[in-house]
């Protein structure tokens, strides 16, 4: 039971993360039509900023500084590599796209020289808790309330705000919000800038329960998350909350399977099975609508 | 238009770059005729073992910085070491092993990480040139090339120490062993360390996780589930880090077990202040040369690199020992060889024997150091530190 | 007549040049005291054999991408499935036991080359047809088998649109990598260690009885086949599937209108593209003397995507350019990158490890956003009509 537990709280908590992440891929989607490859490279250029701005200034300081600028990077990725390629064919996008997450990677390499980095142990989140039996870190029970919390306000903002109902109108037809005076590279601007911020809050999360950070972290989370978002149908938040959470928890479920069935290395290649059964069977995901496809 | 512009652009890229590579080249291959023997270090500064290689390089560095010169034939040459990375992958390993191929060295010290050992062995081996490896090792590295040598023990060693290790100490009866899937190293030690446990009585349950991994909470509860007396981790730096943190916010309370790469103050510092126990065996323990241990604090203080490539502090990594002992028997055999001819070197090899930090060296008929001890030492969570544990030998054979 | 004189010009240009890598290769053994650069051991020779395995993938991949319009990044897990085939099945039966030392010897017990040696005898002209006969068997098989498993994946898959497409592959080539990783099936795969121990580029020297090489072929072997096979894909694009594949991929509803059965054209490019690109993962089996599942990572699709993008997407010619520039550059010219420079006593600032790949990324990222047609655009490389324009500029300028 206290086994059951501990890895039911680790998928959730591996989902919550995957949350942060999946709803910047969801939004930029839905809008753009890009997989944004680099926005998980965004997430771990996030989490090596806080390790660097922790080391100089207080966590009242350097944590909000970690958002603004991560969030400043994903306004200034969308400016340089997508905003002048919106004619280009959507190939060309995702190939920047690729390009991007090339570039941060490098960069992460030649700064950091390539070491695994430390994430700083943040009071309280880094705590530890025992629940049933089971000792686990505040951040595992704080990150689903957190994300709960961020998706509410999140919605509220695309339902009950006019650059929400922008950003609606711009996922459903790029050009005729455009004919209506839609100011289209500010709303994919708040988008970018929006998906930056969550995955910045993400990243403190994550690498405070996970705190060994490579240049290549941000690959499979982002990955997952793309996957999430796809699972939950793209476009749609709370879908891509949901899809995150039973994501987390199939692959901690798969990871605790008694070690004699010997499929816990599959957990990677269950999300992409999972996420190829659903793109044939169910392409519009859990939550999404079906799309109609316009010549 | 563009594209003629473009076209343009990459030419004169190219052919600038031609000229740079090839001048580079050209003038390295003048130089060797003259009084430097060039040794050349194939070790990854990149890529997910670039932690290990840099703290090796640091013992070639200190060790290259301590005795510049060697004497040949009644001839002082000057010696140089020459860097290529190669990226810690195999597919970037061959061209970086022809990189130092065509730059002329004498013979190639490295690599940190069998698999990288093993993609740039036959470049070596086509080229007559001798690789005498310092920290890889997989046995399949030195079996079927003539020209590559190693100076620390093996896998199967290992894994028999720290089996040996398990039952002496702990009177362990089940192991939990984890390791990266797709990577040979810790498939290796898993597979090796389960045949001698098994063999000695007890029961192993082995584990693969996926590459790029963060979240092994699962794994180190399901090791507790099962009721594990040890957990056996031959995993690289970054996923080791990992595991002792979320072992020490888990409570896990079993003990850990690691082979030589978790022999780094990365991994040491993630144990700090926690109730964990870590014991890793390891090819040298800080303490065993005095002069070597003070020496090469000083260098790293020193120098601002050399203390980034260390991760920030001093301590001493067993494979910065065994960089600085690969690079003095490269200089025995290079003194053996009587001319500095590559030729000359790779024959005179087998028959070097030199009396290292990390212990006495010598070479068997495939290449292999012959090497019977192994340190073990554990992590003192206190301070902080590396405590020696116990000098532990193998299975009788 | 006119099309007859242009393939005979590409087979004499092609010849040419494969004539040319042989004496390149060969140059140091007839004339001594040549510079480095021209040693057979030199990295001239790896970047070329890198290259030109390297260019036969990117070729595979334009096929689909550039010219079929399906984009795929399923690259790195088609090349690891002909890696295997070719090693599995190269592996002399006498090293098996050595090779799969982890698990006892392997599963599989039959060995090609073996089999062939068994047919030829091992020594003189019997071993080289053995040797190459096996070779180009087991090659055409790692092909078969990449274009089987495209065949397979491409049922569910070849439906989906572009940027799915493109997810949904990349997960395929991550599955294939996690099974062959997979240490119960470690009797055939050899787990998580390298298959080693089968011929690869250097097996083709020709060399004497004492052992000393007589003709260097390293190098011109990887060219041949790679210029083999490019040669059929080129024909492939030139025939009416080709144009019923561009017709798809400039507008698949027109192309279905006119009568084009689009899954039919979509999966013939897309088994097609991954039989090239297993014989290309063959051949890389053969660049690096082993094949390990860890080397077939999303990052390796993604340097054979850059190149096809840089060499222009829809060009053959652009492809094959843009290899040997990005191998050359990646590997070999921008190297000084990576070392500490002094100029005088002042040391050249921003110089270290890792700096070589940051210079390369921001590289490719101007090539993408500033001439995303790439060095070809779509268009294919002709010396007669190059040298035509020149001609006419000077006499303009005269």
């Amino acid at each position: 039971m206290e086994y059951v537990i501990s890895v039911l709280l680790s998928g959730i908590s591996v989902g919550g993360q995957y949350a942060l992440i999946a709803i910047g891929y969801t939004l930029v989607y839905g809008i753009l039509r890009l997989i944004n490859f680099a926005h998980g490279d965004v997430f771990m250029v996030a989490g090596l900023m806080g390790i660097y701005f922790t080391a100089t200034m207080p966590y009242s300081v350097s944590i909000p500084l970690v958002i603004i600028i991560t969030v400043v990077l994903g306004f200034v990725i969308e400016r340089a590599a997508y905003k002048p390629l919106r004619n280009a064919p959507r190939m060309s996008v995702m190939i920047s796209a690729i390009g991007v997450s090339y570039l941060l990677q490098n960069t992460a390499t030649y700064i950091t020289g390539g070491q695994p980095m430390t994430y700083p142990v943040i009071p309280f989140l880094a705590g530890t808790v025992n629940v049933a039996g089971t000792h686990t870190k505040w951040v595992v029970i704080i990150t689903p309330f957190l994300v709960l919390a961020l998706v509410v306000a999140l919605n509220q903002l695309i339902n009950h705000t006019k650059i929400g109902m922008a950003m609606r109108a711009v996922s459903k037809d790029f050009e005729t919000s455009r004919l209506m005076g839609i100011k289209i590279n500010s709303v994919i601007s708040a988008t970018f800038i929006i998906g930056s911020g969550l995955a910045a809050v993400g990243s403190v999360l994550f690498f405070t329960n996970y705190p060994a950070i490579t240049p290549t972290a941000g690959a499979m989370p982002g990955l997952k998350a793309f996957v999430a978002a796809v699972f939950g149908g793209i476009g749609s938040i709370p879908g891509a909350v949901i899809g995150a959470f039973l994501i987390g928890i199939c692959e901690t479920i798969i990871k605790g399977l008694p070690s004699s069935w010997d499929v816990s290395v599959f957990s990677d290649a269950f999300t992409f099975a999972l996420l190829i059964v659903i793109l044939v069977f169910k392409p519009q995901g859990l939550f999404g609508e079906a799309a109609t496809d316009k010549v | 238009m563009k594209k003629i512009i473009a076209l343009i652009m990459t030419t004169v890229m190219a052919i600038g770059l031609t000229a740079c590579g090839g001048g580079g080249t050209a003038g390295g291959g003048s130089d060797a005729s003259g009084d430097v023997i060039r040794i050349g270090v194939f070790e990854p500064s990149t890529g997910d073992s670039a932690s290990g290689g840099k703290k090796e390089i640091l013992g070639m560095q200190y060790a290259n910085a301590e005795t510049p010169t060697v004497e040949v034939g009644g001839k002082t040459y000057k010696v140089e070491l020459v860097m290529a990375d190669n990226g810690s992958s195999a597919d970037k390993a061959p061209s970086a092993a022809s990189e130092l191929v065509g730059k002329d060295v004498s013979l190639v010290l490295g690599s940190y990480g069998s698999g990288v050992s093993m993609a740039g062995g036959p470049k070596f081996e086509e080229a007559g040139l001798a690789a005498i490896g310092v920290t890889c090792t997989n046995p399949n590295v030195t079996a079927g090339n003539d020209y590559y040598f190693r100076i620390c023990f093996l896998d199967n060693f290992q894994a028999d120490v720290l089996a040996n290790f398990a039952i002496d100490k702990f009177s362990a009866k089940k192991a939990y062993c984890l390791g990266e899937n797709g990577n040979e190293y810790d498939q290796g030690l898993c597979v090796f360390f389960k045949q001698v446990f098994e063999a000695a009585g007890g029961e192993v349950i082995t584990d693969s996780f996926p590459t790029n991994n963060s979240d092994f909470t699962s794994y180190l509860n399901k090791a507790k589930s099962e009721g594990a007396d040890v957990i056996f981790t031959p995993v690289s730096i970054a996923y080791a880090k990992q595991i002792m943190e979320q072992a020490a916010s888990l409570n896990i309370g079993i003990p850990f077990l690691g082979s030589d790469t978790l022999d780094d103050n990365m991994v040491l510092e993630a144990t700090k202040g926690t109730n964990l126990q870590l014991y890793v065996s390891t090819f040298y323990q800080e303490g065993g040369s005095e002069t070597f241990d003070k020496g090469i604090k000083e260098y790293i203080n020193g120098n601002s690199s050399a203390l980034a490539a260390n991760g920030g502090n001093d301590t001493i990594s067993a494979v910065t020992a065994m960089g600085y002992d690969a690079y003095y028997v490269a200089l025995e055999a290079i003194k053996a060889s009587g001319t500095g001819d590559k030729g000359a070197i790779k024959a005179a090899i087998p028959s070097v024997k030199w009396d290292g930090v990390s212990g006495s060296i010598a070479f068997d008929s495939i290449g292999d150091a012959v090497r019977d001890t192994a340190y073990i030492k554990t992590a003192d969570t206190a301070s902080g530190s590396w405590a020696f544990e116990k000098v532990q030998t193998g299975s009788a054979k | 007549m006119k099309k007859k004189e242009k393939s005979f010009r590409i087979f004499i240009g092609i010849s040419i040049l494969l004539l040319f890598v042989i004496l390149l290769e060969n140059l140091s053994g007839f004339i001594p005291g040549l510079p480095q650069i021209f040693q057979p051991t030199s990295p001239l020779f790896t970047v070329l054999k890198k290259a030109a395995v390297y260019s036969l993938v990117a070729v595979s991949m334009n096929l689909l991408n550039g010219f079929t319009g399906l984009f795929s990044l399923g690259q790195a897990g088609f090349m690891l499935l002909g890696a295997y085939t070719y090693a599995i099945l190269m592996v002399p039966t006498q090293m098996k036991e050595q090779v799969y030392y982890l698990f006892g010897g392997c599963a599989f017990d039959f060995s090609l080359l073996s089999a062939c040696e068994g047919i030829f005898g091992t020594g003189g002209f019997g071993g080289a047809a053995a040797m190459i006969l096996s070779c180009l068997i087991a090659l055409l098989l790692a092909g078969c088998v990449s274009g089987f498993f495209a065949y397979l994946i491409g049922i569910p898959v070849l439906r989906l649109k572009s940027d799915y497409l493109a997810i949904a592959t990349l997960g395929f080539a991550e599955i294939l990598r996690a099974i062959f990783q997979w240490q119960k099936l470690g009797r055939i795969t050899n787990g998580a260690n390298m298959i080693k121990g089968f011929p690869t580029f250097s097996s083709f020297n020709i060399t004497n009885s004492s052992g000393g090489t007589v003709l260097r072929l390293s190098t011109f072997v990887p060219f041949l086949i790679s210029a083999l096979c490019i040669l059929v894909i080129m024909l492939l694009i030139n025939s009416s599937y080709g144009r019923a594949f561009k017709a798809i991929r400039d507008d698949e509803v027109a192309a279905e209108a006119m009568g084009i059965n689009l899954f039919r054209h979509k999966m013939m490019s897309f088994v097609i593209s991954s039989f090239f690109a297993g014989i290309g993962g063959g051949l890389f089996a053969m660049y690096v003397a082993n094949a390990q599942a860890k080397a077939f990572t999303s990052v390796m699709t993604y340097e054979i995507l850059l190149i096809v993008v840089i060499g222009g997407i829809g060009s053959v010619s652009g492809s094959v350019l843009a290899t040997f520039l990005y191998v050359a550059c990646s590997e070999w010219w921008l190297r000084f990158l990576d070392s500490e420079l002094y100029i005088g006593a002042v040391k050249v600032p921003l110089l270290r490890n890792g700096f070589r790949m940051v210079v390369f990324s921001v590289v490719i990222m101007v090539i993408v956003l500033f001439f995303s047609q790439g060095i070809m655009g779509d268009q294919e490389l002709n010396l007669g009509a190059l040298l035509k324009k020149i001609r006419v500029k000077k006499e303009r300028k005269e």
